[in-house]
């Protein structure tokens, strides 16, 4: 089936082409990082996660939040989610391809980076994060993969595959769960150490996810000859509704509980990162612009009439997808981190190289789903045809 | 097709026999299987070091009163473990330092702090706790807990993923952002210097105490800096203890420190 994948048009190879480019600017600057250290990077002693690790928790979201086409289709045989099933699974794979990256680029010492098994520490949440991310890229091209040889082939998958797709949806929450407890078992972050938070990972994955998804399928149909469909997409549309609703709800409930409690150290990083702290507040205009791009998405994804106009869900998805992404990629890690555990406000922002490495890392992804999206539609067309 | 589909397949297994044999080899050694010979990993003591249950450290505040009390010490503690200076603010490494009480101690901050407390220096470092976070939370054993309490760091397996300073609530830790070698003024041949990313923090001077002496800190202190065993009711640690009040910093969050401060 590969062969698909390099088989296209001009356009096609154009853009193929302006990935491959913007991914190897990444990678020259991944080794002007390699040599230097980390050092070229905004990070600090007292914000030592940054950019790289918050994109990484934004995508693992993305990838599982591909089990909300999964779960419906098989568990609930929902058919009508088996013709874009392949996309769910495909995004992921391209999600947890950016997720792995991003951990990479973010080692000081990446040469090192299988000491993780050498000296497997069951103690460290890094370690369950690995085998979890690993097994759910290797379920979903196992999945993913055969499933869509057998539709090319005209066969029904083999049985072999069940155990494998029936254990998909229940890892898909493990990936996002253990990366959320990458954070909320830290004493003295009293940003993160809530028993809410992987609930508040998921809610935004299952937002985010679907939400680029049905921008991914309303591109598939203008650019390609097959249609993912109007009823899926307003079923995704449903599902992405309830799961912004839902986040914006977690959210609300940690401010009450930071604020009604009154306990400094809870409320302190929410200060920061909406108001300001002792005259520090580089991403209050972030935050607020997150808050409000989510809110403006629940108003108009909640009216059916808005919701079934593909204009402008499409703009509600955008909204959803960048106001996640801001919120999780930008202050859930930051702001986590600031004030310091010496109550010392020492702020954070990435640098240019940084952020040439992290669009490198999303050209990088975007290439892999590109080319697996292109072997699903060719696949697809073939079969209709 | 199935030609190809066969070599793949035997390529594949291929592959992962022989990513996977190293691992498979180690994991046979280290249960002292059959054909392996089982190896004890004896180390040596040397006849003076000094030795505990578990080490720790009493600072008597009243007696650090400046800051130029305090910077003998850091310069003594930095200068012996290769510490360097960097000019740049976000590259600084420190393992030990003066803080403000409010810093050090800021869940206990009020407005209307004892005149001693509101001015004087405190220090901090390392606070070596008996139930470690940063120990949980290293995915390679590369930070760890000795027997006798002291948590150190093995800079060659560490990977800079710095969990360990996520997970660390005061603050100990600190990453080398880049090669740190060009910054140290003078380098003391008998510690090593370290390599760009990875991850370091104070020892409670092991290598001191391996050879019979106090760290450095202790020995710059004139007396300010008690460390002995903390299971020893004879210890000067113990005896300080018995006769001061102390505190202890976030001691809420159940680390259980080492670094007791009378103040």
């Amino acid at each position: 089936m590969l062969e698909l994948a390099i088989k296209g048009s001009k356009k096609y190879y154009g853009w193929l082409g302006l990935l491959a480019a913007v991914a190897g600017a990444g990678v020259l600057v991944w080794l002007w990082q390699l040599d230097f250290g980390l050092g070229i990077t905004g990070m600090s002693r007292d914000v030592s996660w940054g950019f790289y690790i918050a994109q990484f928790t934004f995508l693992v979201g993305v990838a599982a939040g591909g089990v909300m086409v999964v779960l419906p289709y098989y568990l609930h045989d929902y058919k009508a989610f088996g013709r874009i099933t392949i996309l769910g699974e495909f995004l992921a794979i391209s999600a947890l391809t950016m997720c792995l990256l991003f951990i990479m680029v973010d080692l000081g010492q990446p040469m090192r980076m299988l000491n993780v098994i050498f000296y497997a520490s069951p103690h460290s949440m890094l370690f369950w994060d690995m085998i979890v991310l690993n097994g759910y890229l290797f379920l979903n091209i196992v999945i993913g993969w055969n499933v869509l040889e057998a539709e090319r082939n005209g066969t029904h998958y083999g049985k072999w595959h069940k155990p494998f797709i029936y254990l998909s949806s229940p890892w898909a929450v493990g990936i996002h769960t253990v990366t959320a407890y990458l954070y909320c078992g830290l004493p003295g972050r009293g940003f993160w150490l809530t028993a809410i938070l992987a609930p508040r990972f998921l809610s935004s994955a299952f937002a985010a996810g679907p939400a680029l998804l049905i921008l991914l399928c309303l591109i598939i149909r203008r650019v390609t000859n097959f249609d993912p469909g109007k009823e899926q997409i307003q079923n995704l549309a449903r599902i992405v509704t309830y799961a912004i609703i839902i986040n914006v709800f977690f959210f609300l409930c940690e401010v009450f509980v930071a604020f009604y409690s009154q306990i400094p150290e809870h409320m302190d990083h929410i200060k920061y990162l909406f108001v300001g702290l002792h005259g520090h507040g580089s991403l209050v205009p972030y935050m607020w612009t997150s808050m409000i791009l989510m809110t403006v998405a629940i108003l108009m994804l909640l009216p059916p009439s808005f919701r079934q106009n593909e204009g402008l869900l499409a703009v509600s998805c955008v909204l959803v997808f960048v106001g996640t992404g801001i919120d999780k990629g930008l202050g859930m890690i930051s702001g986590g981190f600031v004030p310091n555990p010496l109550h010392e406000v020492n702020e954070y922002a990435p640098t240019i190289p940084e952020l040439i490495v992290t669009l490198g890392v999303w050209a990088a992804g975007f290439l892999v789903l590109t080319l697996l999206f292109k072997m699903a539609v060719s696949v697809k067309e073939e079969v209709r045809a | 097709m199935s030609n190809r589909r066969e070599f793949l397949k035997v390529a594949g297994v291929a592959a992962i026999g022989l990513g996977a044999s190293p691992v498979i080899m180690n994991a046979v050694a280290s249960s002292g299987g059959e054909q392996s010979e089982k190896q004890e990993v004896q180390i040596n003591k040397g006849e003076n070091a000094l030795s505990a249950r578990q080490w720790a450290m009493v600072i008597d505040t009243r007696k650090l009163k400046t800051a130029e009390d305090i910077e003998p010490l850091v310069d003594a503690c930095h200068k012996i473990h290769n510490v360097p200076k960097h000019e740049i603010k976000r590259h600084e490494i420190k393992w030990i330092w003066e803080t403000e009480f409010k810093h050090a101690f800021p869940d206990m901050h009020t407005e209307y702090l004892s005149e001693t407390a509101e001015h004087s220096p405190f220090l901090v470092l390392c606070n070596h706790c008996q139930n470690p976070p940063c120990c949980r939370a290293c995915p390679t054993e590369a930070t760890f807990q000795r027997e006798d309490g002291i948590v150190l760091m093995d800079f060659h397996r560490c990977i800079g993923c710095r969990f360990c300073m996520a997970a660390c609530p005061f603050g100990a830790r600190s990453f080398n952002f880049r090669d740190p070698r060009p910054f140290i003024a003078e380098t003391n041949k008998k510690f090593p210097t370290r390599m760009k990313g990875v991850v370091e923090k104070c020892n409670f001077c092991a290598e001191l105490l391996a050879e019979g002496k106090m760290p450095a800190c202790v020995e710059a202190s004139n007396g300010a800096i008690a460390f002995g065993d903390l299971d020893d009711p004879e210890s000067e640690v113990r005896k300080l203890l018995k006769e001061n009040f102390t505190i202890r910093r976030k001691q809420g969050l159940g680390t259980e420190p080492s670094v007791y401060y009378i103040v």
